[in-house]
């Protein structure tokens, strides 16, 4: 252990000797990346200023859009939508998907292979195609279950959450296979030796290890549930919309900077909770 | 102990192998039940039987007002056999791996810089790549249209450094069809490749500059080899929902950049011939499923 | 203060724009009052003293929004489920009609007519009100997707113009009741073009200096039928030779066209970035009102006419309400601010008539056009599976070409 640690300073130093240039280039691209990255949102965010409609000229600061969107009743309703059901997504998707994870990784049967292509195939399909069968699929049990359980079930806010989780699963599965990979097995095997079951083994050694995949993993299945437009559209039920449903529709009327505003807000509440979080890291680091 | 006691004892201990390998494989199936179970059961019911669905609709006929009319027939298969639609077929796949490539080479330097970052700001720099994208994908691709235009900030500023006289045509063109794409699908390619370098283990790097390794040398043939899970993951993650793209290639392409998605919303949606528009359908799933087996080829190759 | 003295400054402080609509209704309404007697009181204040206008929405004189006698209120649900496209109606009218008849109405929204038919065919329920265009009325019709309209109850029928009734899709308008109607000809920027452009011809065979600054409809009918139309054809021709032909036209056209694009024409037009699209009435008033300079244009060879209509679902789970609700929309002052708002055609003669439309809309030709105009617009209709599929492969080859 000790000599890991003085290994690391000097392979950091060494390496800063050596590849200064290297890394010079590296945080280059960093840089232009997140310039890259955040160009459109800070235009969009200063259009949301704008006093004009259309989003040519700058006439003006107003923060009328601010009002206007704070006003609609339609956003709101929308925006609470679309967290419910990407936070329930998010959350079922990680677990399934990690379970899926380690069962394509550490456990062998006999169709697995089959299972293994399948488990690519959401990601695969075509949105609007698995849009349609699930509209059709879920038109064909609400029928069904009605005729022979007495159920009536009808689309809505469930129907898109479980649409969701279908399709977000196996994007988080891919990512917490990439870190099993070439997972080093002796730390595991050393805890069995010492005496932990395959439980305690898997919740103290295993789950921490893996824990930077997993929550990448579900860091992207929030963000697919949050912007997904098609799938939504076709599962959604009445009165069940959601932020991209809503501004999908209004577009065809050209965007208003209200709904830049919106936007401007999530990006700004992120932002708070990304510095929050980092504060609350550095409180309780030693 | 005589040779018939020696045989009794290994006959007795075979049995108790056979019964432990038997438990041990019980437990097995358990554990693979347990742990494949809820994925296999939820994609079966909401996934492969709509699939299931919409694969039958194939090979069907269109109704007299759109949608689907039972019968069985190939003839929506044969009408793809036409340069028409291969043309826009090779079209997607090209953006695709445009799109692809880019996105590796501007997303692993990317993930390693973050890998290496302290700890501490690891996750805060991962959830800054994401922040873009919790806006609005729509309000985002206008943006970037925005941008794009020919009186756009970008034109602008290139015409205020003198570097070019007249505006350039970017937007409604592939470019900003592949920019879009790139755009849009960066994080999938960050993500997975730098859950891969996080638990390389760095002093294999100071034991190849030992050797005498250089930098490009530690790149190909250190790390690049063990990252490649996170590589192939990341690629699959892009590759395969840009070429199913269509709000990116309509908007940004201002509709004369057609991929096989726009194709098939076309099918469903404005001619409502639900048979061709699943046929297409299938017939990219396939393309798609190819390419899927060929990373996994590549993957299995290099895992040595 | 009393009670009407506190209304009393509420109503001026709302005429003066300080306090919204929706924001007096909801003190009124928590004071106690009806709306019926709150709209005698803002008539009465409206009346008595000079104010300056409010917000434009506001300037009709309101009628008392009283329930008609023939509305049997025992039948009315307390909720409402309207589909419409976005941004398709003014917001404060559904208010309006709450606050009336008791009825909550939740409204959701969709983007094209394929969209509505994919939800309805694919089983989705639950919607109570619908507006498909024209052409979807008529396949709605055909797949037994609509219910038939209670005309004892829909007596706000009168109101409509009879041009815009017994339409080819529904003669009798058994099924819907016409809602809003446009055209889709051009608009242009008179600054660059001059003031007389009149035919298609600057559209399809363009001038030099318009070249990369055309922008066409994303819509396979209405790019495909321009083109027919200006050489000669109907709109809904489908003969191979017709189709060569426009295809020939339309290829050539290609190295003009900027973008296809229904949503984006008239934001490219307000930049500058195209001087010509092809565009539908209420966008290319939209884009005049940021931009004076341009002009829409009903070219000379002819274009479609389109018109959405208000219908009912077979599966809509509130029916009678749906029926009041769309009498409700016809009244004239009702139609007259929503035509305002959304800035579309109003079929609604007795909203013209009784002064509720905006004098400078009834004024524009290209919204309202006069009759000799009229013979030159044509349906967009649907032309069968052979055709459509014919009509299809050329789109395909266009976009790609």
């Amino acid at each position: 252990m000790s000599s890991l640690a003085t290994a690391r300073p000097a392979t950091t130093m060494r390496s800063k000797r050596r590849f200064s240039f290297g890394w010079a280039v590296l945080n280059l691209n960093v840089l232009l990346t997140f310039i890259f990255l955040y160009a459109p949102i800070i235009v969009m965010s200063i259009f949301s200023f704008n006093a004009s409609r259309q989003m040519q000229v700058w006439m003006g600061f107003t923060l009328d859009w601010y009002a206007r969107m704070i006003a609609d009743e339609r956003v709101r309703v929308a925006a609470q939508n679309s967290l419910v059901i990407a936070l329930v997504s998010t959350i079922v998707s990680t677990v399934i998907g990690t379970l899926t994870a380690l069962a394509l990784e550490r456990t062998r049967f006999r169709v697995k292979r089959m299972y293994e292509a399948a488990m690519y195939l959401p990601i695969i399909v075509p949105e609007i195609v698995m849009a349609i069968a699930l509209l059709v699929f879920f038109n064909l049990a609400f029928t069904w279950l009605d005729q022979f359980f007495g159920l009536k079930l009808n689309f809505g806010l469930g129907t898109i959450t479980i649409a969701h989780i279908a399709f977000s699963f196996p994007f988080v599965a891919v990512v917490v296979r990439a870190r099993l990979a070439d997972f080093d097995r002796t730390l595991e095997q050393a805890a069995q030796d010492l005496g932990a079951n395959e439980w305690q083994t898997f919740r103290h050694i295993t789950l921490p290890l893996l824990m930077p995949g997993i929550i990448a993993g579900a860091l992207l299945a929030f963000t697919l549930s949050i912007d997904d437009f098609v799938i939504t559209f076709f599962t959604a039920g009445v009165g069940s919309t959601t932020l991209p449903l809503e501004i999908y529709g209004r577009v065809r009327r050209g965007i208003t900077p209200d709904v830049n505003a919106l936007s401007t807000v999530m990006l700004l509440a992120s932002i708070v909770l990304v510095l929050g979080s980092l504060l609350f890291q550095r409180r309780r680091s030693f | 102990m005589s040779a018939i006691d020696r045989v009794r004892v290994q006959e007795r201990s075979l049995g108790w192998h056979e019964r432990a390998s038997e438990r041990i494989r019980q437990s097995e199936r358990v554990r693979a039940l347990f742990l494949a179970g809820p994925g296999g059961l939820w994609l079966l019911l909401f996934f492969l039987l709509p699939t299931a669905i919409v694969f039958a609709y194939s090979f069907a006929r269109r109704g007299p007002y759109g949608a689907v009319a039972w019968a069985f027939t190939l003839e929506n298969y044969a009408r793809l056999f036409d340069w028409l639609y291969i043309r826009v077929f090779l079209m997607s796949v090209w953006l695709a791996l445009l799109t692809t490539v880019i996105c590796l080479v501007i997303g692993y330097p990317f993930a390693f810089v973050i890998a290496r970052s302290p700890r501490r700001w690891r996750n805060a720099l991962l959830v800054l790549v994401l922040i873009p994208f919790w806006t609005n994908f729509l309000v985002r691709t206008y943006a970037i249209m925005l941008l794009l235009r020919a009186d756009g900030l970008i034109n602008n500023a290139l015409q205020w450094l003198g570097l070019i006289d007249r505006p350039l045509s970017l937007l409604f063109t592939p470019f900003a069809v592949v920019l879009g794409l790139v755009y849009g699908y960066l994080p999938f390619m960050i993500l997975p490749i730098y859950a891969s370098i996080e638990k390389f283990d760095f002093t294999l790097v100071e034991a190849a500059q030992d050797l005498g390794a250089n930098a490009w040398h530690v790149f190909w043939r250190v790390l690049l080899p063990l990252t490649l899970p996170g590589v192939l993951a990341g690629s699959i993650l892009v590759f395969i929902p840009s070429v199913g793209a269509f709000v990116t290639p309509d908007l940004l392409g201002g509709g004369k950049v057609v991929m096989i998605a726009n194709l098939i919303n076309q099918q469903f949606l404005t001619v409502r011939h639900w048979p061709f528009g699943s046929a297409i359908s299938f017939v990219l799933m396939a393309i798609v499923l190819a390419a899927t087996m060929l990373y996994f080829r590549i993957g299995e190759t290099r895992r040595i | 203060m009393n009670r009407p003295e506190l209304i009393q400054r509420w109503i001026r402080d709302w005429q003066q724009g300080r306090l919204s609509r929706r924001e007096l209704l909801r003190r009124v309404t928590l004071l106690g009052m009806s709306s019926f007697a709150l709209a005698n009181l803002t008539t009465a204040c409206t009346r008595s003293q000079p104010t300056p206008t409010p917000a434009s929405t506001e300037a009709s004189p309101r009628v008392g929004a009283a329930i008609p006698d023939y509305v049997d209120r025992s039948k009315l649900d307390r909720e409402l489920n309207f589909y419409n496209w976005s941004e398709y109606i003014d917001p404060d009218i559904l208010t309006e009609f709450q606050e009336t008849y008791g009825v909550k109405v939740t409204m959701d929204t969709y983007a094209s007519n394929e969209d509505l038919l994919a939800k309805l065919q694919g089983g989705a329920t639950g919607y109570d009100v619908i507006v498909p265009s024209d052409y979807m009325v008529s396949i709605m019709i055909n797949l037994g997707l609509l219910e038939p309209l209670d005309y004892s109850v829909i007596k706000t029928i009168a109101n409509i113009d009879p041009e815009n009734l017994k339409p080819y899709y529904d003669p009798d308008n058994t099924y819907s009741v016409p809602y809003m109607w446009g055209t889709s000809g051009y608009s242009y920027d008179t600054s660059v073009l001059g003031q007389d452009l009149a035919s298609w011809k600057e559209v399809f065979e363009p001038r030099p200096e318009v070249r990369g600054k055309v922008v066409m409809l994303d819509d396979q009918r209405e790019v495909i039928g321009a083109a027919l139309m200006y050489l000669g054809y109907e709109i809904n021709e489908t003969s191979d030779d017709a189709l060569a032909k426009a295809k020939q036209l339309l290829l050539t056209q290609k190295p003009y066209v900027l973008a296809y694009s229904s949503q984006n024409n008239d934001d490219l037009l307000v930049a500058g970035e195209a001087l010509i699209a092809h565009i539908w009435t209420g966008d290319a008033l939209m884009s005049e009102q940021e931009k004076p300079t341009l002009r829409y244009v009903i070219p000379t060879e002819g274009c479609t006419v389109w018109q959405d209509n208000l219908c009912v679902p077979k599966t809509a789970p509130h029916k009678y309400t749906a029926m009041v609700f769309i009498d409700f929309l016809n009244r004239p002052d009702i139609a007259g601010r929503n035509a305002n708002y959304i800035m579309y055609g109003s079929p609604n003669k007795a909203a013209r008539e009784q002064g509720y439309i905006d004098q400078e809309v009834l004024n524009n030709p290209g919204v309202y056009p006069p009759p000799e105009v009229w013979k030159r617009l044509q349906w967009i209709k649907d032309v069968g599976e052979e055709g459509a599929l014919k009509l299809d492969r050329l789109w395909t080859e266009i976009k790609t070409g």
